[in-house]
């Protein structure tokens, strides 16, 4: 979406994620998502008197690693203590970095070629998690507030971009390979439904190359849907404001997903102080050269490095087939490209198989043997399978796994041989004289004529490739 | 009554049992608890079963700890599994923790039996327990006098031979103030020396654990038994306890130390005059005496009145009615954490907690919070240049010796003003020792204050001990 009569959107997003640790940020209770309420939990993430916080090692290298591939320098860093009282948060102060976060500065290079500088992404820890039950459903007015204190204390990384996103798009694009970065890195599932992924946005308008106007961040964006919409909204209602003679008041807002709209939480008149100071029961972080080595040692190459070697790979240039790209990469199923590419699978075939079937069920590509997915598409591109079949085999190889061939015969798929192939193409050579000599004319348009017919004879068992091969073959 | 030496070296011969020293100690609480208002919590039963654990121990002829079958009494700001702990507060009425504080455990290890929990301020911000919620401790030594505080239950403990050693905390002087005014010896360890895991924070940066006992040896003892690092604090010193009971003996011979004109500058002359004879005392068993000025140490009040204040706002906002303690019931959990706020702390916590709030508002931190950082920072250099040139500082422990009730009550300053000797060290995270040297007025104990750098606790008791046998305790 463009702005209309010149203005521009300004925008900075903060994402928060959870870090996929094995452990809390400061205790030794387990991080997991969905236990039964209050089971996780331990004197320190309750926050009980006399407990003491001790820093998880693999949280600081999660934390390190999403900084070396955003490309910060990992800074000697300390940890401050945000005061403010609030029910899911035990001890009424969060954990978190403040003004030196472990890792500073750094960018992001989007697909599209475009960079967005990154401020900081520090270390916090997450609060518990409140349910508002009657009334208002709200924390005020609500007939009673249960607290789940599992989340209390999981490890999370704010990652800060700077201000130079200019388009809701490219915030979803920027949100996606920043996902993409933290699955690789393993920091995290990158599960926004499960709110493993939270963000904030920082929305102003202006007119091209004059100063930010006065920016209102928007709260808690689940979903990219969201980030979008809510992102299109507010630069919209700032342009409606600010033409109608208002101006923008700094503020905190709220996006309600189903009316469409952000609304005033708090003003800046309202903020909070948080009384932020040095958390004096933590010593500062300042890991040394050779455990920042160890971690770099260990990273994994990042989505943009695998897409241009993907790119590479791949010679047609077909904009579907750089979709198909993109859906690979984010999704993390480029190895599966990769070993059809090396079995000889033609680049089309192994990105739409990938972009489209394994896509469609990410949890069973845990079950799907690199080879076995190859076989499906070498046995496809034989002819042995149509693509409705091989399709079919896929699912099956993704829902409960196994071989190939054992799978089509079951499932009594007809080998199409190249001889009964070849036999059923010039029996409709016969039938059909006229249309056979259009063809061997030069009329490309009979070849649909004739893989129409042979798939009727054949119940649709037939490769239409293998078709077309059996015909050049017999002009 | 006999010292946690002789009770341990006793225990492990099989001349006395844990079970005979623990009926001692709680006949003594009955006598005299409900008079001085020592213990807020008698744990009969736990330490009963502690003893009979030592007891079957020694009859197994298993080894002991050294503190094996020793009453020990625990300041109620440390957590104790399954017993109550308020610091004596309302607002924490009625919990038990469900965990101990590292300090019990290494009690327990070293074969110790805690008795129960001792009256203290409220949240340890207080220097004469007159800030309980429970009432005042009375000075076992002069009834109508304070055992001073905030560890006033602890001091009270020893001094009316209830228990021969005691357990308090000092984050202004909470040991060495109550041990200077009750006759005791008391130590402020280094920052980190001592685990503060269970210890319910009044100022993280400030607070640390030691012990209140009748001899320096026993202080070693203890020390000893409850010290080295533990991995549940994060601000714990990495290396194991260090070696304590082997250096009390070793006296002064060829120390350098110096009399710190700002650690006697104020004080009552009865003071000074035991500061005095301490210093000769020393100079006979062979160390220099030099004098000193470190005008860093008058800062030092201002700092610490807005350091300990804004840490404690921090520390004390979990007691909002929502988890445990306290909870006084409105429609509302904004409305139910400000009425239990309200109920639950008393007029000093509330006063602190309002003055730490503002020393960290935003358009304040630099003039009073930062500012009070800095101070800090000039303080600790201070100390360090002074340490270049001496092995340890001597001065006073209080300006006077224990004052009447109520004397101070209505001057919330003049009662800031008898931490004014011990907050220097506080600030700076290193180590003191307080020990009885001399009587002043009406016949009560004085306190002589040993100062020395992180990790010399094996100096300074020494140091102390060769006060303790010249003021004739040999």
């Amino acid at each position: 979406m463009t702005l209309r009569n010149g203005w521009e959107m300004v925008v900075g997003l903060e994402v928060h994620t959870e870090l996929k640790t094995a452990t809390k940020m400061f205790c030794g209770c387990a991080n997991s998502f969905g236990s039964e309420p209050n089971t996780s939990v331990c004197p320190v993430c309750l926050g009980l008197p006399g407990s003491l916080p001790v820093l998880n090692e693999r949280a600081i290298e999660l934390a390190m690693a999403i900084g070396m591939a955003l490309h910060s320098t990992i800074a000697p860093s300390t940890f401050h203590r945000k005061n403010y009282f609030y029910p899911d948060m035990p001890k009424d102060f969060q954990i978190s970095q403040y003004d030196l976060p472990i890792n500073l500065g750094g960018y992001l290079d989007l697909p599209d070629g475009s960079r967005v500088s990154i401020e900081r992404a520090h270390l916090e820890e997450d609060t518990g998690k409140s349910t508002h039950l009657g009334g208002s459903g709200r924390i005020h007015g609500a007939d009673r507030s249960l607290v789940d204190y599992n989340r209390s204390g999981v490890p999370l990384v704010e990652i800060v971009s700077g201000p130079d996103i200019r388009s809701s798009a490219q915030a979803r694009a920027y949100v996606v390979e920043l996902r993409g970065i933290l699955i690789a890195t393993g920091a995290s599932d990158g599960r926004m439904e499960e709110g493993s992924l939270r963000i904030d946005a920082n929305v102003s308008v202006r007119q091209a190359d004059a100063p930010f106007g006065t920016r209102c961040e928007i709260k808690n964006l689940n979903s990219l849907r969201s980030l979008q919409r809510a992102i299109d909204y507010e630069a919209a209602r700032q342009v409606d404001l600010i033409e109608e003679g208002g101006t923008v008041r700094q503020e905190t807002r709220h996006w309600d997903e189903n009316v469409g709209a952000t609304s005033t939480m708090r003003t800046k008149e309202e903020a909070e102080d948080y009384r932020y100071f040095r958390e004096p029961d933590l010593v500062d972080l300042a890991p040394d050269q050779s455990w920042q080595d160890r971690v770099r040692a260990q990273l994994p190459p990042m989505p943009a490095e695998r897409r241009s070697t993907l790119r590479a790979r791949i010679s047609e240039p077909v904009p579907t087939v750089l979709d198909a790209v993109e859906v690979v990469i984010d999704l993390g199923l480029d190895p599966f490209v990769h070993a059809a590419l090396d079995r000889g699978v033609e680049p089309a075939l192994a990105l739409a198989r990938a972009a489209n079937e394994l896509a469609g069920d990410l949890d069973g590509t845990s079950r799907l043997a690199a080879a076995a997915f190859c076989d499906t598409l070498l046995m496809e591109q034989r002819g042995e399978l149509s693509a409705t079949q091989a399709k079919t085999v896929l699912a099956e190889l993704l829902a409960r796994g196994g071989d190939p061939r054992d799978i089509a015969a079951l499932m009594g798929y007809e080998q199409l041989s190249s001889d009964s192939l070849g036999s059923t193409v010039a029996g409709l050579i016969e039938e059909f004289p006229d249309e056979w000599t259009r063809y061997r004319d030069g009329d490309e348009k009979l070849a649909q004529f004739f893989i129409g017919q042979v798939m009727k004879v054949t119940k649709g068992q037939a490769n239409g490739k293998a078709v077309v091969a059996e015909l050049r073959a017999r002009r | 009554m006999k010292t946690a030496e002789q009770v341990a070296r006793e225990v492990r011969s099989g001349a006395t049992t844990a079970m005979a020293e623990l009926n001692a100690a709680l006949s003594a609480v009955r006598e005299r608890n409900e008079e001085l208002n020592v213990f807020l919590h008698v744990d009969e039963k736990g330490a009963r079963a502690a003893a009979s654990r030592i007891d079957e121990r020694v009859a197994r002829g298993e080894a002991v700890g050294p503190l094996a079958g020793v009453p020990v009494a625990l300041k109620d700001n440390l957590c104790q599994n399954g017993v109550p702990t308020t610091c004596s507060s309302r607002i924490l009425e009625g919990w038990r923790p469900p965990y101990n504080a590292t300090v019990v455990d290494r009690l327990l290890a070293a074969g110790a039996v805690p008795v129960g929990k001792t009256n203290l301020d409220e949240f340890a911000m207080g220097s004469s327990t007159e800030n309980s919620a429970f009432g005042p401790t009375k000075n076992p030594l002069n009834p109508s006098r304070v055992p001073g505080g905030s560890s006033g239950g602890s001091a009270a403990a020893v001094a009316a031979d209830m228990t021969p050693i005691a357990i308090g905390s000092d984050t202004g002087g909470s040991i060495r103030q109550p041990a200077a005014l009750c006759g005791l010896v008391g130590v402020k360890p280094s920052y980190g020396l001592v685990s503060r895991y269970g210890l319910i924070a009044f100022a993280s940066s400030l607070d640390q654990i030691g012990p209140l006992t009748k001899t320096v040896m026993d202080a070693a003892i203890v020390l000893e038994a409850i010290a080295g690092h533990d991995p549940m604090d994060s601000t714990s010193l990495p290396e194991p306890a260090p070696s304590l009971v082997a250096h009390v003996e070793s006296g002064v011979v060829g120390k350098r130390i110096a009399l710190v004109r700002e650690l006697v500058d104020g004080a009552d002359p009865d003071v000074v005059a035991s500061v005095d004879q301490a210093v000769a005392a020393l100079r006979e068993a062979g160390a220099t005496v030099v004098e000193l000025s470190i005008p860093e140490f008058r800062l030092g009040l201002s700092a610490y009145y807005l350091i300990a204040p804004a840490e404690a706002s921090s520390n004390l906002a979990r007691f909002d009615g929502v988890r445990y303690g306290l909870r006084v019931k409105r429609d509302d959990v904004t409305a139910m954490m400000e009425a239990t706020r309200t109920a639950g702390f008393g007029a000093e916590v509330k006063r602190r907690i309002m003055l730490g709030t503002y020393a960290l508002s935003a358009g304040y931190f630099d003039a009073y919070y930062g500012q009070a950082l800095k101070v800090r920072t000039r303080m600790i250099e201070a100390f360090a240049r002074a340490y270049r040139q001496v092995d340890m500082l001597i001065g006073a422990t209080t300006p006077s010796v224990a004052f009447e009730f109520g004397s101070k009550t209505s001057d919330p300053m003049a009662m800031y003003l008898s931490d004014v000797f011990t907050i220097p060290t506080n600030l700076s995270g290193e180590a003191a020792i307080s020990v009885p040297f001399g009587t002043g007025e009406a016949g009560l104990p004085i306190g002589v204050q040993l100062l020395g750098p992180g990790r010399s606790e094996a100096l300074l008791l020494a140091g102390a001990r060769v006060l303790e046998i010249a003021d004739g305790r040999p």
